[in-house]
């Protein structure tokens, strides 16, 4: 057991001096939330729009005022002619032209009828598409408004909740993506890399000639990521909670405990790809195309599974981060208990099990 | 009883397609407490023989004993009592001094005061430095900080992996100063190296060459085993002197030595060689040399 205390300090020892790297292993996770919380978000806010308002009438008046109030639009500037569209379209600012037909309030009230153009810049679809549905979604809401005292034959009205995310924010999908994919680095690739360092650096070979086991010189390597990783946990939950504002609807013991195997895992496949190379090139190299772009492409983070084809759905199941991706939705987001995600959990031990047994079986207690 | 006992070790690297034996039958043994050199070029099998007494490798035939314990059966036994210094600068580089040499004790259930005594000579040297990392320290103090690391234990058979390569000249000296101490301390000792120069240092050495033993002897043995006459000639044309010695009949064998050649003669043939050399037009100074280790190589070198 001193052994193995003084092994876990030394280990702490080469964390604590290699200072870049420390301050990546710490400072990753946050960036990565502040990046994808801030600026890599797909979510529409204030975009630029412009208005032709040749009516100028009290109902103009209003439904503009609800656009600007409402947090996805900013009115740019109005315009005086159709002309002019093209043009501000060109300059590349504007997203949005709402165009009023003269006579707006006088055609409603007259012909129980009025016409709103909507002009979007479609050169990114999906803005187009969630520009123009805000908008006319706002102006349903008008017209709702006014009718409310008229009674029409017949209306059938649609009701949507977003369930779990009813403000649809980006937040929600990317916090547990990114705690897959950072417990996944710090874990797997840093345990991988250092083990490999030893035989690089030959202190392997010192390490082999002494009464300390194999396993045991392994298992001690992978006690400091394991922390790391616990700290690593706690700075993504504290920032998607008091700066991104996702909750945590869910047991937060039962999400610790569910990254904890997570985490397991991750270190297990880093213990076995160290059984199988020999340098930190091929370590790094392994982790981050055999392990980081399945993560990012196949867990369901980025793209959903269910539109793939089918062979990489099938594959999609071998990738850790998938099972543990659900996991985290289903605990954090949707707040459900052990009984919704037990299948996975399940899942998840026996790829433990199944990758710590393979590193044993293959670690070396000699060179070659 | 002798420390290492080694029969017939083969071990060969490779594919089916190319295989390269490095060991090719080497069998020897050495005594408890003896300091024996293993002697070579680069390439001649010696850290590959270390590592299979190590226990690190597998021999692919042959057996072999540390300590009484069998290299592949007994590995355990043997990783708990022998100290290894592998060739190669094996230390934390980004530990201090001090904290490289607590954690070998550590890993090896002892500690630096235990056996401080055995280290003391060593380490004094270097611990004005405690706090320097190791991977600052200079050549010869890293040396000693390994050892001293490979030593904290108190090993009963040490082995040495080519320690004073890449060490300056005054520290080599005051490395094998250390062994000969160490030596008195009842530890065995067995030490590689490329210098021939260091042979003499040892009880015992065998020369080894292209996974072959070549001899095995005490340095003086091996010197009185040479049994030809020996000169050393020099002139004011090294290169093309060197050329016309090998292509005298009365030349058994010529290579550089220092500021002279060495040349093995057949027979008594100094007196034509002198003659050879003035028919040739040399200015030349010519004496006779004593036979050191090195020159012993190339003899038996040249006759396996």
């Amino acid at each position: 057991m001193k052994q193995f205390i003084a092994f876990v300090k030394k280990e702490f020892h080469h964390i604590f001096r290699d200072r870049r790297t420390m301050f990546i292993l710490l400072g990753m996770p946050v960036v990565q939330i502040i990046i994808f919380g801030f600026a890599l978000t797909n979510e529409v806010k204030n975009s630029r729009v412009a208005i032709l308002d040749p009516s100028k009438d009290a109902a103009t008046t209003s439904l503009i005022a609800q656009i600007e109030a409402s947090r996805y639009f900013e009115v740019d500037q109005y315009i005086h002619s159709t002309n002019e569209i093209e043009t501000i379209f060109r300059k590349g600012k504007i997203k949005l032209a709402i165009i009023f037909p003269s006579h707006f309030r006088e055609d409603l009230q007259h012909f129980n009828k009025a016409q709103v153009q909507l002009i979007a810049d479609a050169s990114d679809p999906n803005v187009a598409n969630t520009l123009t549905s805000y908008a006319s979604a706002i102006i349903m809401d008008y017209q709702n408004r006014i009718t409310n005292d008229r009674k029409l034959p017949y209306t059938i009205n649609t009701e949507m909740r977003m369930l779990y995310n009813p403000e649809l924010k980006g937040a929600y999908n990317f916090v547990p993506g990114v705690m897959a994919m950072v417990l996944l680095l710090v874990c797997t690739m840093m345990t991988a890399i250092t083990i490999v360092k030893e035989k690089e650096m030959g202190t392997m070979e010192i390490m082999l000639v002494s009464p300390m086991k194999p396993l045991k010189v392994v298992l001690a390597k992978a006690v400091p990521y394991l922390l790391l990783s616990s700290v690593n946990i706690a700075s993504i939950l504290l920032l998607s909670v008091f700066v991104l504002e996702v909750p945590i609807n869910g047991s937060l013991t039962l999400l610790v405990a569910e990254s904890l195997l997570f985490t397991l895992v991750s270190l297990a496949l880093g213990l076995l790809i160290s059984t199988k190379v020999d340098s930190q090139q091929t370590a790094l190299f392994i982790s981050l195309v055999g392990l980081l772009l399945p993560t990012v492409m196949l867990s369901g983070f980025m793209f959903p599974i269910e539109n793939m084809p089918l062979p990489l759905q099938v594959v999609s199941n071998a990738v850790p981060a998938k099972w543990y991706y659900t996991i985290v939705r289903s605990v954090m987001i949707k707040g459900t208990g052990f009984q919704a995600v037990w299948k996975e959990t399940l899942i998840l031990a026996g790829m433990l099990f199944f990758f710590l047994g393979l590193a044993i079986k293959n670690f070396k207690i000699r060179l070659a | 009883m002798s420390a290492v006992i080694i029969n017939n070790i083969i071990k060969r690297y490779g594919s089916k397609k190319a295989v390269i034996t490095a060991l090719q039958g080497i069998s020897f043994d050495v005594k408890q407490g003896e300091l024996f050199g293993i002697i070579g070029p680069d390439g001649a099998g010696k850290t590959s023989l270390f590592r299979i007494l190590t226990t690190l490798l597998l021999a692919d035939e042959g057996t072999a004993t540390v300590d009484g314990f069998d290299v592949v059966k007994d590995y355990k036994s043997i990783r708990q009592r022998v100290g290894y210094m592998p060739g190669k600068f094996s230390l934390y580089q980004d530990l201090t001094v001090k904290e490289n040499l607590d954690f070998f004790a550590t890993i090896f259930n002892t500690t630096v005061e235990e056996n401080y005594v055995l280290i003391k000579d060593i380490y004094s040297q270097i611990e004005p430095f405690k706090d320097r990392k190791a991977g600052k320290l200079s050549g010869g103090m890293k040396q000693k900080l390994a050892l001293s690391c490979a030593l904290i234990h108190r090993p009963s058979v040490l082995f040495l992996d080519e320690p004073t390569t890449g060490v300056d000249a005054v520290s080599r000296k005051e490395f094998w100063e250390m062994l000969t101490r160490l030596k008195e301390q009842g530890i065995t000792i067995l030490v590689s190296t490329p210098y021939m120069d260091e042979a003499s240092l040892c009880d015992r050495v065998a020369l080894i060459q292209s996974g072959k033993i070549l001899s095995i002897n005490t340095p003086q043995g091996i010197v009185d085993s040479f049994g030809k006459k020996l000169l050393a000639v020099k002139s004011n044309d090294m290169l093309h002197l060197l050329k016309d010695l090998k292509q005298c009949k009365e030349v058994e064998d010529a290579y550089p030595f220092g500021e002279y050649h060495h040349v093995v003669l057949k027979k008594d043939g100094e007196e034509l060689l002198k003659s050879y050399l003035e028919q040739k037009g040399y200015l030349f100074k010519l004496k006779e040399a004593k036979p050191n280790i090195e020159d012993c190589f190339m003899a038996l070198m040249k006759t396996s």
